[in-house]
């Protein structure tokens, strides 16, 4: 806790937070997109450092949160299937289908490897061809060129027994959708540092725009995403509703044009379902044409599959902003990360992880009374 | 999920058609594809998500942003693999069924 500690005293972060309390006339409500970005906010406290009627929503940026059960549980079959190798990235491990999850599966004889780059798959594939390899490639526009690429390689280098299981999800139709829920109440979104270091932030004019509507490009560190709120709330006083780059160490307008190219070639739009929420039309990638051989569900045929989400779990209504993880009822009861009963608590990035990890078992209006009291100590 | 954490590049080489290179995460060394970043070179420090490299950046910035994520402790779920990824997963139980007892012969019948 001494760096939470020292980042709170911070003269910068103590002079940003100043600035936003000089700022802030009014309440208003702003969305942070990413899950990485809402574990930072809490686990800093940051959201305690602003004026009272600042509130923080937390966003549906959790790649992991936001996967169908029917696609864990796809995976799940698959993992299980004898001569196949299923490789994912290691945050998919604990993740609970409806009967087990991938670290069960593994215990149980499955063959499960976590690897750190999708290529790491396509190498085992290459030095067993006799097995079945699968990659589970799930995430948002940051993970998908590294996903394309294996892909793309594993075309080039002839491997009939690779293939990846696809469930990437896109950030701006996200925006939109939340936008056009019914009762929306988010006035500006920080947007995801690290999807914009791969896509730019050329796709968002059209959408700070059409809903008037303040864009922040913010980062992942304390400071970033305080001058992300700060840039936010600015914009918000001034009435104005630009996209704004806070990230630019990071972040250019175009982005990284090598990567775009590759996920245009090996990927195409398609409607997803996003758990919590719901189909989002044109809010995801599947494989292109020229790489449908790839696709792991068209490759193994899982029918059968019958999911039913938790009639207590409201992370739909964390997700839009609705509620606050402590107003669910089955919050830290039935619901914790040991035994999550939807998308939000799954992964630590969800929001309810991030509440229920840093201890926040407190109400909206309990919330910012200790935040302003934080705040004026 | 979506950090990109910088590193140095103290290596690159051609493998199977691919620029890959190896960067080193303050110790820990990777090995990354630089494919995306044609530009970079041994020396360059770059922002890295699942061994792919996405964009260059100063040298001041990388070593302030990876001691920030150091302190916050998340470096060590983006380089977690292989075994040592399933032994972390065993001391932070997350399942359906918090002691394991209710789906071990769900989980049987499924592989079997």
């Amino acid at each position: 806790m001494k760096y939470l500690t020292e980042f709170r005293n911070g003269e910068i972060a103590q002079r940003i937070a100043r600035e936003i309390h000089s700022v802030a006339t009014r309440p208003w409500k702003i969305m942070e997109v990413c899950g990485g970005q809402t574990h930072s906010i809490i686990k800093n406290g940051i959201d305690q450092m602003l004026p009272a009627g600042i509130e923080m929503i937390h966003g549906p940026g959790c790649p992991v949160c936001v996967t169908p059960l029917e696609l864990i549980d796809k995976a799940l079959a698959i993992a299980a299937q004898p001569g196949l190798i299923f490789c994912s990235f290691g945050d998919m491990l604990r993740v609970p289908g409806t009967d087990a999850d991938l670290f069960q599966i593994k215990g149980a004889g499955g063959d499960v490897r976590v690897v750190y780059s999708p290529l790491d798959a396509v190498d085992l594939a290459a030095k067993n061809p006799g097995k079945q390899v699968v990659f589970f490639g799930v995430g948002f526009e940051t993970t998908a060129p590294a996903n394309a690429m294996s892909v793309h390689v594993a075309k080039r280098r002839g491997l009939k027994n690779f293939s990846l299981l696809v469930s990437h999800v896109l950030v701006p139709p996200a925006i939109a959708a939340i936008l056009e829920s019914p009762g929306n109440k988010v006035q500006a979104f920080l947007l995801a540092g690290h999807v914009n270091s791969v896509m730019g932030y050329w796709e968002y004019p059209p959408v700070a725009e059409k809903y008037k509507i303040p864009l922040v490009v913010t980062g992942f560190e304390p400071l970033d995403l305080l001058d992300g709120i700060r840039r936010a709330v600015m914009q918000l006083e001034a009435g104005t509703h630009e996209v704004e780059n806070a990230y630019e160490r990071i972040v250019t307008f175009d982005g990284n044009q090598h990567a775009q190219k590759m996920l245009a070639e090996v990927f195409e739009v398609t409607d997803r379902a996003w758990r919590g929420i719901g189909v989002i039309p044109r809010s995801g990638w599947r494989l292109s044409e020229a790489y449908r051989e790839f696709d792991a569900e068209d490759r193994f045929h899982i029918t059968g599959i019958h999911t039913q989400e938790s009639a207590l779990c409201r992370a739909g209504d964390v997700l839009r902003g609705a509620i606050k993880p402590a107003e669910c009822a089955a919050f830290g009861k039935e619901c914790t990360p040991r035994h999550p009963l939807g998308a939000t608590m799954v992964s630590s990035e969800g929001a309810c992880a991030a509440y229920y990890n840093y201890g926040r078992f407190l109400s909206a209006e309990q919330l910012a009374t200790a935040g302003s009291a934080l705040t004026h100590a | 999920m979506c950090l990109a954490i910088p590193g140095k590049v103290v290596g690159v080489a051609e493998e199977s058609g691919l620029r890959m290179g190896r960067v080193d995460f303050g110790g820990v060394v990777k090995r990354v594809c630089l494919d995306y970043v044609p530009d970079v070179v041994v020396g360059d420090y770059t922002i890295v998500h699942v061994g792919f490299a996405l964009s260059k950046i100063d040298e001041a910035e990388a070593l302030r942003t990876l001691e920030v994520f150091r302190q916050m402790g998340v470096l060590e779920d983006e380089f977690l693999d292989g075994e040592e990824a399933f032994a972390r997963a065993a001391l932070e139980p997350q399942s359906n069924c918090p002691d394991g007892s209710c789906t071990r012969e769900t989980v049987k019948n499924a592989v079997n």
